[in-house]
């Protein structure tokens, strides 16, 4: 049958590394890259005798990102040995949590769905574990390799493991999970997030069920899952490959799967292991934490106004339409930086005007993220303002504010500088028009004989004669009142 | 409780162990043995006491998230059975 007539059950897990100095039990920096087996010490190496200290940053990271997830935090959590053989993790055994006591569980978040509405897709826990190190293979990818290179650098840096509950029901539902997650980490500041450096990383649930079925059918584990893109693109095949092989009546079994972005598939890596065997018992090197009020609060207090809010207060109280108030309440520097200027000019939709159009373009075109943007809030008001006064026209205001971009100058100053200040003395724009109408006697006879649209033309060579510092309000008026004259 | 031979096998996969036949029986028996004894604190009523996770009636132990200096990569892969460059070298991933 269809794949239509198939229901997708999709369900994520995210882990994303936290963005602390050090690693999560050893002294040894999480820093991204450098030379291979630099940034390790006996602890993350899994040498004999050493004894792993929890960063009490990774544990604050992790309950705060519980918390923007709407999750329950846990009074008492501890920590478990997760006992698995792959050669990223030199201990044989990763320092996780089982599910008894995990530091975050039942939280939810609300993610658009296709037909517009909102759907909350309930998240069943946010755990602490160490990151396993890196494998880098011989061959092309993970399928022509004869053997691996291990680097052990990444190996401890604290992890948060988000798993999700499977209630994504499309491959495109997946990809606005995954970016709604990353938005909420990211204004909380516990993460860089990075999906190209692998600081956020995404396997993927998936199985079929015929429409209407309750049982769940038997579930792939995507692996290998680098961008948004891949999350959907893999889901997608992913889909496509189960529907064909039970309309073929073929057997399914529970296996991981790995992504091949090269070949647009995905590829057998092995049949799962069931959960208990990873034999997981408490880890006696750690003891337990104990959170309480006080640190709750602390920590709650740390956690900026959200994006829903935000952008539900864009567009009720300020008037902001959907799609612009959806896209800056989607980076938290961007809403900052809004409301910053907002807060300087006083009204919100000519702030939001000049930076979802100009500011925009020029970000893109420059390729300058909003933290090294160099026109302040308080000088992006300030122009707004020269521009109400009558300083500047709306058109200067543009040459202006790409000054303001390059330079980071003071708009003030760039008009004096360049001499942009508008002319709105009548006696002087009264003159030019006169200039303009005598040096264009057929412009000025077509208009006086009835041809309406020769006025643009005038109005354009005035604008020229004063590179566009004419006020544009005035022009069209004393233009008109000195063609008048001349009938 | 008795521990068969086929869950002897399975544990020793997990623990990439192989055994031979005779092995596997003196294992088998050995470990039955030993959940035997352990079998006997079932005699003990626990069903008003918490479970406990720790022995040590210690929490919130912490370090603070400061960098100290890692070790030189040349001892670091001082015992590494193979290695290319820097790296470690390890089997082929893929089960075929």
């Amino acid at each position: 049958m269809p794949l239509n007539d198939y229901e997708i059950v999709i369900g994520l897990e995210v882990h994303a590394e936290l963005k602390t100095d050090s690693k999560i039990f050893c002294g040894c920096t999480t820093e991204f890259g450098g030379e291979p087996n630099s940034h390790v010490c006996p602890v993350c190496l899994g040498l004999p005798g050493v004894l792993p200290v929890l960063n009490e940053k990774a544990m604050d990271y992790t309950i705060t990102a519980g918390l923007a997830l709407n999750c329950e935090i846990s009074p008492y959590s501890k920590f478990d040995r997760k006992q698995y053989f792959y050669p990223d993790l030199p201990k044989a055994y990763q320092i996780s949590q089982y599910n008894d006591f995990l530091l975050c569980k039942s939280g939810w978040i609300e993610v658009a769905s296709g037909n517009g509405e909102l759907k909350k897709v309930r998240i069943n826990r946010v755990h602490l574990e160490e990151d396993a190190g890196k494998t880098v293979h011989s061959g092309t990818g993970i399928l022509d390799s004869d053997y691996g290179q291990q680097d052990y650098n990444r190996c401890g840096v604290p992890l948060i493991e988000i798993v999700g509950e499977p209630d994504l029901r499309s491959a495109q539902e997946a990809k606005e999970y995954l970016e709604k997650l990353r938005t909420l980490l990211l204004y909380t500041g516990i993460s860089d997030c990075k999906m190209e450096e692998g600081s956020l990383r995404c396997d993927a649930n998936i199985s079929l069920r015929p429409k209407g079925a309750k049982e769940f059918g038997i579930l792939a584990e995507i692996k290998n899952l680098n961008s948004f893109k891949a999350v959907q693109s893999a889901l997608e095949y992913e889909a496509e490959r189960q529907a064909e092989l039970y309309d073929k009546g073929e057997k399914m079994f529970k296996q991981t799967r790995a992504w091949d972005e090269n070949k647009g598939v995905t590829v057998l890596m092995r049949s799962k292991e069931g959960a208990s065997d990873y034999r997981y018992f408490p880890e006696p090197d750690l003891v337990p934490m104990v959170i309480d009020d006080e640190r709750l609060q602390r920590l709650r207090n740390t956690i900026p106004e959200l994006p829903d809010s935000r952008k539900r207060r864009y567009m009720e109280i300020w008037g902001l339409p959907e799609y612009d108030a959806n896209l800056i309440s989607g980076s938290r520097e961007l809403a900052d930086y809004f409301e910053a200027a907002v807060k300087e000019y006083g009204e919100a939709k000519a702030v939001s005007n000049w930076v979802m159009v100009e500011l925009m373009r020029l970000l893109n075109q420059e390729k300058i993220e909003i933290t090294a943007v160099k026109i302040t809030p308080a000088a992006l008001a300030k122009m707004l303002k020269l521009i109400d006064a009558g300083t500047i026209s709306g058109k200067i205001a543009k040459t202006v504010f790409e000054e303001m971009f390059m330079t980071g100058k003071d708009p003030e100053a760039i008009v004096q500088e360049k001499g942009l200040v508008q002319i709105s003395d009548s006696g002087e724009l009264a003159a030019i028009a006169k200039k303009v109408i005598d040096a264009n006697p057929q412009s000025a006879a077509d208009y006086l004989g009835g041809k309406a649209q020769a006025l643009g033309f005038l109005v354009g060579q005035m604008m020229k004669e004063t590179k566009g510092r004419a006020n544009p309000a005035m022009v069209n008026e004393l233009l008109r009142k000195e063609l008048e004259q001349r009938k | 409780m008795s521990l068969s031979i086929k869950e002897v096998e399975h544990i020793a996969r997990l623990a990439r162990l192989e055994l031979d036949g005779s092995e596997k029986e003196q294992f088998t028996m050995q470990l039955n043995e030993i959940l035997d004894y352990v079998e006997k604190l079932n005699q003990l009523d626990t069903s008003a006491i918490e479970p406990t996770a720790h022995v040590i009636p210690v929490h919130n132990i912490f370090r603070k998230d400061e960098l100290k200096p890692s070790m030189d990569p040349e001892e670091v892969l001082a015992n590494a059975p193979d290695r290319i460059g820097n790296y470690f070298k390890v089997p082929k991933l893929l089960e075929d």
